[in-house]
């Protein structure tokens, strides 16, 4: 396992640590972050817009005036100095404590949010909650939730620690332009869309908050009764919405991820890619690159995708009307449909691409497969619920399991022990969708330059998803993985110009060379015919 | 079953090994007396500037080796004995080889300066030498100043470490200008601005003369040859190239020179031995290659060549079309086929050269000056790619051929600002003026 070595230790060079002028900008930042803490144990503050817009803006610049110590005196390039040797970055004692603080955090917002100070039944929010309270009147006219809380400290998280990420890579136009892109949509998206629709709702016309970028089975609660009801409600603006979700994950989806591979989403507008690569890029490099963790990560990832398409399914059904005064779609042919869908990508992945698949890929697919037509199965025969449990228990498991504890808490708590993108590699069933098409059915590939790999192990070290990126370029070979986002920082990093993401036609797309390119043609030829 | 022995885990040695377990089931050993497992040595500098763990630099995992059944056995070859095909451990044990690969490498050249072998004093070339570095140079109160003597690739590496930690360096190069041996002058000129860019205090023209050594057998200061100034410093990195590490072979019956010398099989004076990679010394070099390649891509070719010739079909090491990179602080470079410096330059050749206004990017095209052919190019800050230079070096393509087409060879990333219209503009603008 790529450890690295816990500055805790007493070897750790004093090089590498903070000058005088970062302390003083980090005590900033945290003095912001702890004004919000006292609001949260009820410290009542005088003229709170005030106090909340003098916390947020020291929580910002704290990370700006950091950022602009730490890169601008510096020639433009690659910025890792010290990186396994800082504690906050190499698993040290600031590691642990803000991965216990984060981890603590997303306990609390989750299932205690009361602590944060959300009134309870209809009562006038307190401490945290109540703090942001002008500022959601401000937006959305009503007051404030804990995801309001969250949704503001989620959204400067990106605003600032991407403009960090945008002075240190401010060479690189490719991750210059992804930087913006995925701080737009988490802004204008994410933010500031859904508060201003809500603020269009009244008595007499309610849409649900809908993030537009946010697509099934990533928001796996959007197609939920409650939702689609309200979307039916609010009529021909409310149905298109539905339709645009339907449309994303079943035609826009496809076409994307068919001609750029999943980074259009998953590292350009994805709000999770987007807080990894801005805020999680300091644990990049903490990702787990063993191929065990690899297998893992195959098995725990696609066993999601079975779990919300079931449970989504189950969803589904439960709420369709066996008439068709409500809901045009009957549940049977629901059922047919999912089925029908089902079977067509599992024929089309065994007749087309059954050679790219791992054997345990093959024994995965056709044991899930199967899974799902015998649950089918038994619920025309028997009339039991379908899958076995009821709608509302798989519902409640998966929005528990999957939606708070695997991608807050463990996602995004963990990310100074564990990397950046631990949810969006083990457990985002959207990337496993979208990964599952790149691997088999994109253009986009990462490229390796013949023979010029030096095995140094910068991609393979930086790779946040854990792809061993070095076992294919001292091969000579395209990297072309499912789980692969595209942030591109394997090319950015490799010192001899090896690696380059493109997207380019079908044909010939996965390569391998047993011997590279600048030795004896003849040996090429021998050896890479095979 | 027939044991294949290894000398060194390096990138030669590995590569054979690899190739020979795929090629056949024969019993395959790798000895090496610097590291348990494999890593790349070319990423060393990186464990020093915290960009990488030593972990990280390793290639393969650790349960790769006795999955694919290649044995590792740490020890340091203290004596060949051929006619019994023993190999002496300096430990004391021995092991029986039926045929014998030496992949041991090179060492740092030291070429007699008084006081190099003080404390204090290192090149830097094995894993040793960034634990010992680690332990000289950790931060800028332990080592108030370094000298770096040699300005090759390995210095460069080295200032650029030091200075990740703030560590004042002092470079010596021999060379009127860095590099010059090798790159032609206007690459060179731009890479020692770059270095002084980085506050290196880069001298050029200056040789070492003596290291000083204080009371306890520290180096002090170095005295510089040209002007006789004493630079005082706690660390002096000896980074004047590297030659082949066989002192070892000293008393066996192998012949060597410079380094151990072979034909274009790889194969020694002895049935049964041969040799590969840094260590190696072609009797008849291909093309205009030098007899001792000390480059990874080489050792790697040579691995891959000799594992053909050990499991019965026997292949001469014929590589192509030369190519090599570097990186220069933060200048990436890369070179395919021949651009000579002022020093080796063949009468016939000729360069264009472009340069950035940003003074981070140029590069040159050689050709042949009466048939205009394409011989090679270096590009600095613009990356480029080897199979389309491979294939117009095959294609014997002409130099306006090549600098029409260049953005067929970019391997930039994606969005990256492009130069070919600014390259062929220049090199019209050149044209039309002789």
């Amino acid at each position: 396992m790529n450890t690295p070595q816990p500055s805790m230790s007493l070897t750790k060079p004093e090089a590498f640590d903070l000058t005088t002028k970062q302390r003083l900008f980090t005590a900033i930042g945290l003095i912001g972050l702890l004004i919000l803490v006292l609001a949260a144990f009820n410290v009542n503050f005088p003229y709170q817009p005030i106090v909340l817009t003098v916390a947020l803006v020291m929580l910002s610049l704290g990370i700006i005036l950091f950022a602009n110590d730490l890169y601008l005196g510096k020639h433009a390039g690659i910025k890792n100095d010290g990186v396994m040797f800082k504690s906050i970055s190499s698993r040290g004692l600031w590691a642990w404590l803000s991965g216990l603080a984060l981890t603590g955090f997303y306990i609390v917002l989750y299932f205690e949010a009361a602590w944060l100070g959300l009134g309870q039944d209809g009562a006038e929010n307190t401490g945290l909650v109540a703090l942001f309270d002008p500022f959601s009147r401000l937006l959305n006219g009503g007051p404030a939730s804990q995801w309001f809380v969250y949704g503001v400290l989620y959204t400067i998280a990106i605003l600032a620690f991407g403009y960090k990420f945008l002075l240190k890579y401010r060479h690189n136009r490719y991750e210059r332009l992804r930087t913006y892109s995925v701080m737009f949509f988490q802004l204008g998206f994410a933010f500031l869309i859904p508060e201003f629709m809500a603020r269009l709702n009244s008595d007499s016309f309610s849409l649900p908050y809908y993030d537009l970028k946010n697509i099934w089975p990533l928001n796996y609660y959007n197609f939920h009764e409650y939702r689609v009801d309200s979307f039916i409600n609010a009529g021909d603006i409310g149905l298109a919405l539905l339709i645009f979700g339907i449309l994303s994950i079943f035609v826009i989806t496809p076409i994307l991820t068919y001609k750029y591979g999943k980074r259009w989403y998953c590292s350009w507008v994805c709000g999770c890619g987007g807080l990894a690569e801005t805020s999680g890029d300091s644990f990049r490099h903490l990702s787990d690159k063993r191929q065990f963790a690899w297998k893992i990560e195959r098995w725990v990832v696609h066993s999601v995708v079975v779990f919300v398409v079931l449970m989504t399914t189950a969803v589904v059904y439960s709420y369709l009307g066996d008439d068709s005064s409500k809901y045009w779609l009957s549940k049977n042919t629901f059922l047919i449909g999912v089925a029908t869908l089902l079977t067509i990508v599992f024929a089309w992945v065994m007749i087309f691409k059954r050679n790219q698949l791992a054997k345990d890929a093959k024994y995965g697919a056709i044991g899930y497969f199967v899974i799902i037509l015998v649950l089918f199965g038994m619920h025309y025969f028997n009339g039991s619920n379908l899958f076995l449990f009821k709608a509302g228990t798989l519902r409640q498991t998966y929005g528990f399991l999957i939606g708070a504890i695997f991608s807050g808490v463990i996602g995004t708590g963990f990310y100074p022990i564990f990397g950046n993108r631990v949810w969006c590699r083990f457990g985002c069933p959207m990337a496993a969708i979208l990964g599952f098409q790149q691997r088999l059915f994109s253009k986009f590939r990462i490229t390796t330059n013949g023979g010029q790999c030096i095995s140094c192990g910068n991609c393979s070290t930086y790779c946040e998803m854990g792809i061993d990126v070095r076992a294919y370029a001292q091969k000579g070979e395209n990297i072309i993985r499912s789980s692969c986002v595209g942030c591109g920082i394997c090319s950015a990093v490799c010192p001899r110009g090896v690696l380059k993401l493109e997207n380019d036609s079908m044909k010939g797309r996965i390569n391998s060379n047993d011997i590279l390119l600048g030795n004896d043609v003849n040996l090429m030829d021998l050896v890479n015919q095979k | 079953m027939e044991h294949i022995v290894i000398i060194g885990n390096g990138i030669s040695g590995v590569t054979a090994a690899r190739h020979i377990r795929k090629l056949s089931d024969k019993r395959i050993t790798i000895i090496s007396a610097e590291t348990d497992h494999f890593f790349s040595r070319t990423a060393l500098m990186y464990i020093y500037m915290g960009h990488m763990t030593y972990e990280n630099t390793k290639p393969y995992e650790d349960w790769f080796w006795k999955k694919n059944r290649i044995e590792l056995k740490k020890g340091y070859v203290k004596k060949i004995e051929t006619e019994s095909k023993t190999l002496h451990f300096a430990q004391g044990d021995t092991l029986q080889y039926d045929k014998l690969v030496i992949a041991s490498g090179s060492k740092p050249n030291k070429f007699g300066w008084p006081g190099q072998d003080l404390k204090g004093v290192q090149g830097l070339y094995t894993k040793q030498d960034v634990d010992q570095l680690e332990i000289d140079a950790p931060n800028n109160k332990v080592c108030k100043r370094a000298v770096i003597v040699g300005g090759g690739l390995i210095g460069i590496e080295l200032a650029e470490m030091l200075n990740s930690r703030n560590i004042p360096v002092t470079f010596l190069v021999r060379e009127s200008s860095f590099w010059n041996s090798v790159l032609p002058e206007g690459e060179s000129q731009m890479i020692n601005r770059h270095i002084k860019s980085h506050h290196i205090d880069l001298r050029l023209s200056s040789n070492l003369k003596e290291i000083k050594s204080d009371e306890n057998g520290n180096a002090k200061s170095v005295i510089v040859e040209e002007t006789g100034e004493e630079i005082p410093c706690n660390l002096v990195g000896l980074t004047a190239g590297v030659s082949p590490s066989i002192d070892f072979l000293k008393d066996s019956n192998i012949e060597t020179d410079k380094g151990v010398k072979v034909n274009k099989y790889l194969e020694t004076n002895i049935t049964d031995v041969y040799a590969i990679g840094d260590c190696a010394e072609q009797q008849e070099p291909v093309n205009n290659r030098r007899p001792v390649e000390a480059v990874w891509y080489t050792g790697r070719m040579m691995g891959e060549v000799l594992a053909q010739t050990i499991c019965g079909n026997k292949m001469p090491y014929n590589p192509s079309h030369w190519f090599n990179s570097a990186k220069f602080m933060d200048i990436e470079f890369q070179t395919y086929g021949w651009v000579y410096g002022e020093k080796d330059r063949p009468d016939y050749e000729k360069h264009f050269h472009w340069k950035h206004e940003d003074d981070t990017k140029c590069i040159t095209v050689a050709y042949h000056k009466d048939t205009e052919e394409f011989l090679g190019i270096n590009t600095f800050g613009i990356r480029m790619k080897h199979e389309t230079f491979e294939q117009w070096l095959n294609e014997k393509r002409n130099v306006d051929y090549v600098v029409n087409n260049l953005k067929k060879a970019n391997f930039d990333p994606e969005f990256y600002e492009h130069y070919e219209k600014e390259i062929l503009a220049t090199y019209e603008n050149e044209y039309a003026s002789t």
